[in-house]
């Protein structure tokens, strides 16, 4: 167990010492030839968490006056973070390629949030959306292969499996049945309020990524393709936002945003194996905790309560960045066919009549991800290395 | 950046993870394809969504001739004159980008110093580049002569830009090597020569001799342009190798 308290009393680097120039922030790229994916799956993950740091901040501007400046002071620090973080992705990933690890992120980061994850309703969430996350790897896989010419595992480097999950074409849901039960705020553990927040950053900025890069592509399966999975990734957005309590302050959520990502950058430090980001990665954990100290104070003076009302507690270990093979197929192989009425986990038989009727509209006349996929199957060196090439004409 | 590529840690390949590889394979007998069929049904969905696409855009009517007739129109620009302007705009467009391609080149050999040869590269390079300029003028010169306007993006000029993405992104990338970035810029070159081959040819057949003429020369130029490039490519190549 590890006890954030611990890394909490820490006040990290003051505000007005963190400093950037350009040439620091737009600086090496990693080699997407040489290092770790898991480098690579940190990277995507931590500038989408700086987004939604951002993100989480601006909302709060508009309600809260009082709050404007200091918000506005540590967004430039954090515009800085997530610029020199994403800058780290190198030009020669397609837009494709990045999207393989965009998946690969979803995938692996989920899957060990759901096996740490202490509340079993929420634990049922991640799991639900992993099986999700990881058909759309398939999926872009394939489209890879026969769109590039490229194979998905010279990304992937081995560690995550690619064949089909839950089925793309059945992800599309009414809103109704993406919206869960939340958290209690009074009840829930830490940890479960620092994954709520991490995985909902995580998958922000995956829809935001798709419906960006979607358009820029020329083939039109392609097009298709990422209008469908966009469509699922805001609906993921839904369900994992909808996992947090409503009734938190927003000092609260801004509170536990911060602890999240000090959380996050310590795993990502504590894992990182090239030397030049995991410095990178100690010194933004140190910055991190530093903004943490300025919403504590802020809480301490605006809602005349202890910080620690929120931040006590344990997390279980750090984020685990590692391979799960194993979960996933188990997760894959018991739980493929679930499906969702309302916030309630069901057969599929059960599914909400909404949800079959939207899907039902949204998938005529076409099933994009059903078009990109048809018979795919990953081979080393892509399906062209079968004798067919993946085309039985 | 280093000169040449070195033997690493390259973790892609199917060789560098044997162990999981044999796992990913085993997931393909656990979990076959769900949907039937094969690659075909994206050319299928190709073929659908080509029928009923729109153009890109249009070649824009020349200033001098709006309002004429249609016959004293052909007489002055030749039969379906918008071809000869969209190749035109084309060739316009990709020499605006090469001499971008050139800078860049020239930023790439100021840090990495020159190719081992026969040859001092830069003074080359900067040559060459300086005629990719030359080729834009005579271009934007020779449309203007036919009223077309050399400031816009025709569908082709258009599609000569994405064209030479790719080859932009490799020749301004810090980590290419010379050779690397010879290569792309070899392309560039291919592709312009022929280019010029096919646009002499095409003011020929619209009767606009002078202008064939002149973009004869600028196709001799090319011509000497891809030859010497290709040498530098494989200098750069040969020195990396020894």
């Amino acid at each position: 167990m590890s006890v954030l308290t611990g890394i909490f009393d820490n006040k990290g680097c003051p505000l007005d010492k963190q400093t950037f120039s350009w040439q620091q922030i737009a600086s090496h790229p990693i080699s997407k030839l040489d290092d770790d994916a898991f480098t690579r799956v940190r990277v995507i993950l931590m500038a989408g968490i700086e987004q939604d740091a951002l993100r989480l901040k601006h909302f709060g501007s508009r309600f809260h006056k009082e709050l404007q400046l200091p918000l506005a002071q540590i967004r430039r620090v954090e515009q800085h973070q997530m610029t020199a973080i994403n800058w780290l992705l190198s030009a020669d990933h397609s837009p494709l390629e990045t999207t393989i690890a965009f998946e690969q992120v979803a995938i692996e980061v989920t899957a060990a949030v759901a096996q740490t994850e202490p509340d079993p309703y929420q634990a049922q969430t991640y799991r639900f959306g992993l099986l999700e996350d990881f058909d759309h790897l398939y999926r872009y896989s394939a489209m890879l292969d026969r769109l590039e010419g490229k194979d998905s595992n010279n990304i992937l480097q081995g560690y995550t499996d690619i064949v089909p999950g839950r089925p793309t074409s059945e992800h599309h849901r009414a809103p109704a049945d993406d919206l869960r039960e939340n958290y209690q705020k009074a009840d829930a553990a830490l940890v479960t309020k620092l994954h709520a927040a991490m995985i909902t950053a995580a998958e922000f900025q995956t829809h935001d990524y798709y419906m960006i890069i979607g358009p820029t592509f020329s083939d039109p399966v392609a097009r298709q393709l990422y209008a469908e999975i966009a469509s699922v990734e805001e609906q993921h957005v839904t369900q994992y936002g909808s996992l947090m309590d409503p009734s938190e302050s927003f000092i609260e959520k801004w509170l536990i945003h911060e602890a999240m990502e000090v959380y996050a950058y310590a795993s990502c430090a504590e894992q990182e194996d090239n030397p030049r980001i995991k410095a990178l990665w100690e010194q933004f954990l140190d910055y991190e905790l530093g903004h943490l100290d300025v919403a504590c104070q802020l809480f301490k003076k605006l809602e005349r309560r202890d910080p620690a009302e929120i931040l006590a507690g344990t997390v279980p270990q750090m984020v685990e960045f590692k391979s799960q093979r194993d979960f996933v197929r188990k997760v894959l192989s018991e739980e493929k066919d679930l499906r969702t009425s309302g916030s309630e986990y069901v057969a599929k038989e059960q599914e909400s009549e909404a949800s079959l009727q939207y899907r039902k509209q949204m998938n005529d006349p076409v099933v994009p991800s059903n078009i990109a996929s048809a018979g795919y199957q990953w081979q080393p060196g892509t399906e062209q290395a079968k004798s067919t090439g993946g085309n039985s004409r | 950046m280093s000169a040449s590529a070195k033997m690493g840690h390259n973790k892609t390949g199917a060789q560098m993870s044997p162990e999981e590889i044999k796992q990913q394979l085993e997931a393909n007998e656990l979990f076959p394809p769900d949907i039937p069929g094969d690659a075909t049904a994206i050319a299928e969905a190709r073929k659908q969504t080509i029928s009923a696409a729109d153009p890109i855009g249009t070649v824009p009517v020349p200033g001098s001739v709006k309002g004429m007739v249609k016959t004293s129109f052909e007489k002055m620009m030749g039969k379906n004159p918008e071809i000869l302007i969209d190749k035109m705009a084309e060739r316009l467009a990709f020499e605006r980008t090469g001499v971008r391609l050139y800078d860049a080149m020239l930023a790439k050999i100021a840090a990495l110093g020159n190719i081992p040869g026969p040859t001092d590269v830069e003074p080359v390079i900067q040559q060459f580049r300086d005629e990719e300029h030359q080729h834009f003028l005579l271009l934007v010169a020779a449309m203007e002569k036919l009223g077309a306007d050399p400031t816009a993006q025709t569908p082709c000029a258009d599609l000569a830009g994405v064209t030479a993405q790719g080859l932009m992104k490799v020749i301004t990338d810090p980590r290419t090597n010379l050779a690397q970035s010879m290569n792309a810029l070899l392309i560039a070159e291919a592709a312009d020569n022929v280019g010029w081959e096919l646009l002499v040819g095409l003011a020929k057949e619209a009767g606009h001799d002078h202008m064939a003429d002149d973009f004869s020369a600028a196709l001799a130029e090319e011509n000497q342009h891809m030859a010497t490039i290709k040498e530098f490519m494989k200098h750069a190549a040969v020195a990396e190798l020894l």
